[in-house]
């Protein structure tokens, strides 16, 4: 595995197909008050391996959009491909693991059997659903908790159980929607850690909302900045850190830098008009 | 210490587990009972002293309430003993023996919830995939359950009657009848309960929708479910005992709530009425037990 991690330093990987290619799209939602806006015009293309966050204030449309990539909600008009497919088709050839707001772990399904449920649903035998299990605990760090019920778990480990349940049936791509929105600072930075390790090691494309500034510099090799009302894209930001960066590049004047970019962005895009 | 915290410890446990305040309850009903029977037999007693032309004093008077043969009001006491006479006097096979009418309850009873519950569900389980069939289906189902069944009842064992069907199944029809709804009803709204976040997954799998049937609403349902059997289960007694007053010559509590209110024999009404509750008390506890046993495998007690 390790070998084949390419040498780079600009944080993207070198001669990446390109995984998901947006261009011009809009999604209108029609409610009993009439058109809403989701996102407008909206252009972005995402190389392999890439950690890319969005980020921007509610209403942004950065939860609308990483559904729209996932085949959740489906763009009024422009182009979108992932893998080189239409959404609803790279969802049928399951291309992505969902990492949701909330766990949604179903509550009468131990932890081992939340994170075999996809394997279950693919058609997996037995024994290959055991083995991915463990190794996917493992990863997230709840071995010894899998007879355990959700409601047995703190929030944190929840979330990190939702995450090997996401992995489990090894996505090249990972749509996360504020996975770690609901935790404490500090259960926080830990999971923020090991999900980068996990991607550096797994070499993922991550593909990651939220609305904390230090979370995106930390994590993302490349931060979107959006702005609402109509959900567009105000800024894109090249994070140059190394793959295998650890939480103290955040003292660092290159980190303090970026997420100044980033709060500048935030600042403009958002129209205090209203 | 211990001797000292003992006593009040005790009357805590008392008061505050589920003994206690049922057993007041009881107490209550018991003593507006006999004051009830008292009053009600009283003026039958008075006309019995007076056409043997005996001399009565009061204590005669409330003994002699409390001990009619056709008594307006049976005496809680005349009642355990009518149960106990024929629950344990007479052969179960004896059809003065109350077990032997309760067995023909119990049993157009459970075929009746089966029936009942397999319907209920299958026409859950069409309601929500088939949004059409909501529109159509459930102004139906509830117009069923408008119907008094004691109207009914007659008619679907006349009608069955027609056809050659008889015994236990137009008994069964009728208790099926009243158990189906409650089960529709519930297992809809549990079929109905997974959020979207739950779906959603379901979706980014791309499952089929017998997977999320099964994998998803299926489980989800299962505490709406036994809600629903709760309720489906006593109504399905209570179908059978009605069936049992229409077609009373296969006995049963219905037939001996029948045979007692044609020769006023008020004590074996009230002796059938107090079996019939009994059985139905039964049945939901056991349905309860099930329910706990299931909820713990799947993690729904905590």
């Amino acid at each position: 595995m390790l070998e084949t991690v390419p040498k780079e330093e600009s944080g993207v990987v070198e001669s990446a197909a390109r995984v998901i290619d947006i261009s011009n799209l809009s999604l209108t939602f029609e409610t009993s008050d009439g058109p809403v806006q989701a996102v407008s015009e909206i252009d972005l293309a995402i190389e392999g391996g890439e950690f890319v966050s969005l980020i921007g204030p509610s209403g942004c449309g950065k939860t609308t959009l990483l559904r729209v990539i996932a085949d959740l909600e489906t763009a009024t008009s422009g182009k979108i491909t992932v893998n080189g497919l239409t959404p609803s088709e790279a969802r049928l050839e399951r291309a992505y693991g969902y990492v949701f707001q909330a766990p949604a772990l179903y509550p009468w399904r131990t932890i081992a059997r939340n994170i075999a449920l996809p394997l279950e649903i693919m058609g997996l035998s037995k024994g290959e659903r055991k083995d991915r299990v463990s190794r996917n605990l493992d990863l997230v760090n709840l071995t010894g908790f899998e007879n355990r019920f959700p409601w047995q778990l703190s929030g944190g480990m929840q979330q990190r159980a939702s995450i090997a349940r996401a992995l489990a049936f090894d996505p090249d791509l990972l749509l996360m929607d504020e996975p770690f929105g609901a935790l404490d600072e500090i259960v926080r930075d830990k999971l923020n850690e090991q999900l980068l390790r996990l991607w550096n090691k797994t070499q993922k494309t991550v593909v990651f909302v939220t609305h904390s500034i230090p979370e995106a510099v930390f994590l993302s090799t490349k931060i979107v900045v959006m702005s609402p009302r109509p959900g567009r894209i105000h800024d894109v930001i090249d994070c140059g850190f190394p793959r295998d960066r650890t939480l103290e590049i955040r003292e660092t004047p290159q980190f303090l830098e970026i997420a100044n970019r980033v709060r500048h962005g935030l600042r403009e895009g958002h129209s205090y008009a209203d | 210490m211990p001797t000292e915290r003992a006593k009040p410890y005790l009357l805590q446990r008392l008061a505050g587990g589920n003994a206690f305040p049922i057993l007041v309850v009881v107490s209550f009903i018991l003593v507006i009972w006999y004051v009830a029977a008292f009053f009600m037999n009283l003026d039958l007693q008075r006309d019995n002293f007076a056409n043997a032309n005996q001399a009565y004093s009061t204590a005669d008077l409330v003994e002699g309430t409390m001990s009619q043969e056709r008594p307006r009001l049976p005496a809680p006491h005349q009642i355990a003993q009518e149960i106990d006479k024929t629950v344990f006097e007479f052969p179960p096979s004896s059809k003065r023996s109350l077990v032997y009418h309760g067995a023909v309850t119990l049993e157009a009873t459970l075929l009746g919830f089966a029936i009942g519950s397999a319907l209920g569900m299958l026409l859950a389980v069409m309601i929500v995939h088939a949004a059409s069939l909501e529109r159509s289906l459930m102004p139906w189902i509830i117009a069923s359950q408008t119907i008094p069944i004691i109207a009914l009842a007659p008619m679907i064992v006349v009608i069955m009657n027609q056809f050659d069907v008889t015994g236990i199944v137009p008994k069964a029809t009728i208790s099926a009848y009243l158990s189906f709804f409650p089960v529709t009803v519930g297992m809809v709204k549990g079929l109905r309960s997974p959020d979207p976040l739950q779906l959603d997954l379901m979706r980014t799998y791309s499952a089929s929708r017998l997977q999320t049937f099964f994998k998803l609403r299926a489980p989800a349902s299962v505490p709406f479910l036994f809600a629903s059997l709760k309720v489906a289960v006593a109504a399905s007694l209570v179908g059978a005992v009605v069936a049992e007053m229409t077609k009373s010559e296969d006995g049963g509590f219905g037939a001996r709530l029948l045979a007692g209110s044609y020769y006023g024999q008020t004590i074996q009404i009230w002796a059938a009425l107090f079996a019939a509750a009994f059985c139905a008390a039964m049945l939901v506890t056991l349905v309860g037990m099930i329910d706990r046993a299931v909820s713990k495998r799947m993690g729904y007690v905590r």
